[in-house]
């Protein structure tokens, strides 16, 4: 049984169909990469899992349960956790507050605890800034912030949207590395991409989506061999 | 020297009624982007609550002010649930609108009831007034004060040092992101206009001590001045409400006291206009960007 499991799901704004009946599923321990160009529909669906939209129709089940129409903290509550595009980092609280707000739903302090020495082990620049207002960090630091918080909660299943967005080539690499180490450390990832190349080489699976629907699926592997996705997606 | 000592005490007290009113605009618009009309007549809720409650049931000055505080807080989540949050997602200026209804409402509805002529605010307490070297500041003056900063502070370590007040911090500054950690929005919400109405309640039952007379009316002028206040200090910042209060009750007085009296308003609005060309976002107002 996959650990996530979304069938034809469908998302409107307004009128407009971003998702158009769309399936896939993540099993636990998997990292899953959505590769997509843009207004394909990734972020739609990445807010979607994550309650921030409602769907018109399809289902996503995590862990046996029905969760589309939990609200955003149920869904945090219940081990998913994501780290939305542009990072939204809270501007004007300190690195600390941030984690700390990661960390809303926990109420015990000695779990709180322990997670920010999860975190700083993991990101060590972080460490280094926790009184510093989070607006004033590099676009890299913010990053990683954004995925501290995130990992702030524990989760089971990480949902990352073009972590990599605007960063210099060595961040991309770093970014990357951590999410391998992400998914060594026992939680599963759904990676979402504009940076084809690097995603489907960490993936396990990969999605390709095309205007709101599922163009091509198979391993990481397979994709970055393929022709089609080689033509459209990696620059020949 | 004298005069000025005096009018300083005459402003500090006027101006810590306006700075706990403006706290209420600011933190209400902080969060939900509103500028919250109704937030006057809260206020004269307080004082009318204050008057009934000494006046029938006897409660001395700290039972009328918390209970005052309590019941305000309760209007402002009632007000907010009915006539708000089905204007969540609408354009701002139907909210806008609806906030000026409501004021309408409340300030008709409580002339409807209890009639519409001002009424002598019960002394719970006596007045005493001490003279400093010439200066003049009554026992009312010393409490207005006092009440007014401890309410401060208090309310300033609810929002810095409590985890409501991060929530509600997190939802000003980024509400998408604030659910994807787990806030709840809509209690978060409802926090805030408890919380901002709590102090105009106290607001209401200080001004009615310190003026002796209350209407129903009595909220329009001091909520629009309180307002400014907010827009002075910077819209959305706490400290900055505070501070523009301060700033607008020592400008009234000072402007009464050369003998200008009938143009005390307009010296508010001077203020404001004056303010907003130098600096658009206020004293304490931010123009953080994030990085993207
Ligand atoms: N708030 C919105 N209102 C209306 N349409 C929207 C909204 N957000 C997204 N869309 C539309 O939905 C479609 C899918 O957008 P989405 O953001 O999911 O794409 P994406 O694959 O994440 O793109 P990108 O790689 O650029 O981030 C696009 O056509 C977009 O214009
Ligand atoms: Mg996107």
């Amino acid at each position: 049984m996959a650990m996530l499991e979304v069938k034809d799901l469908a998302v409107n704004y307004g009128v407009i169909n971003a998702v158009k009946g769309v399936s896939f599923h993540i099993n636990e321990g998997e990292i899953v990469s959505l590769i997509g160009a843009n207004g394909a529909g990734k972020t739609t669906i990445l807010k979607t899992i994550s309650g921030l939209l409602k769907p018109v129709s399809g289902t996503i089940t995590y862990e046996d349960n029905p969760i589309q129409k939990y609200k955003a903290p149920k869904i945090v509550a219940a081990g998913i956790s994501q780290v939305p595009e542009g990072r939204h980092i809270f501007a004007g609280m300190s690195v600390r507050e941030n984690l700390q707000m990661g960390a809303f739903l926990q109420n015990n302090r000695a779990e709180i605890t322990n997670s920010f020495e999860t975190v700083y082990a993991r990101f060590p620049v972080l460490k280094e800034r926790i009184n510093q207002d989070a607006a004033t960090l590099s676009g890299g630091e913010q990053q990683m912030l954004a995925m501290g918080r995130a990992l702030m909660s524990k989760p089971k299943l990480l949902l990352l949207d073009e972590p990599s967005m605007g960063l210099a080539p060595i961040f991309i690499n770093e970014i990357f590395e951590i999410v391998k180490a992400i998914k060594e450390q026992d939680t599963t990832v759904l990676l979402i991409e504009q940076n084809a190349k690097k995603a489907l080489s960490i993936a396990d699976r990969g999605y390709v989506l095309a205007s709101g629907k599922v163009k091509m699926t198979g391993t990481g592997q397979e994709l970055l061999a393929n022709q089609d996705v080689q033509k459209a997606y990696l620059g020949g | 020297m004298t005069t000025l000592f005096q009018q300083l005490i005459n402003g500090l007290s006027l101006g810590s009624i306006y700075a706990l009113l403006a706290l209420g605009y600011t933190m209400v618009y902080g969060i939900i982007k509103l500028i919250n009309f109704a937030h006057g007549d809260i206020y004269m809720l307080g004082a009318f609550w204050g008057y009934y409650t000494i006046n029938y049931w006897h409660f001395n000055f700290i039972f009328a002010l918390l209970s005052a505080m309590v019941v305000c807080a309760a209007s402002g989540v009632i007000i907010e649930y009915f006539a708000y949050r089905p204007l969540r997602h609408a354009p701002r200026i139907t909210a806008l609108i609806t906030a000026i209804g409501v004021s309408y409402f409340l300030e008709n509805g409580m002339s409807y009831l209890y009639g519409a002529d001002t009424r002598d605010f019960p002394q719970v307490i006596k007045q005493v007034n001490y003279n400093l070297w010439g200066v003049r500041v009554s026992n009312i003056q010393i409490l207005i004060l006092v009440t007014a900063c401890l309410l401060m502070i208090l309310l300033q370590l609810i929002i810095k040092k409590t985890k409501m007040g991060r929530a509600m911090r997190a939802v000003s500054v980024d509400p998408d992101a604030a659910e994807l950690v787990g806030i709840n929005i809509n209690q978060t919400i409802s926090f805030t206009f408890a919380l901002g109405s709590s102090m105009a309640g106290a607001a209401g039952v200080l001004i009615g001590l310190y003026y002796n007379s209350i209407d129903p009316l009595m909220g329009m002028t001091p909520g629009i001045k309180a307002f400014v206040a907010a827009v002075v200090g910077g819209i959305g910042s706490v400290p900055g409400a505070s501070l523009g209060g301060f700033l607008i009750g020592l400008l009234e007085t000072a402007v009464q006291s050369i003998g200008l009296s009938a143009y005390k308003d307009a010296a508010v609005y001077l203020v404001l206009i004056i303010i907003l060309l130098v600096l658009p976002s206020g004293i304490f107002g931010k123009n953080v960007k994030e990085k993207v």
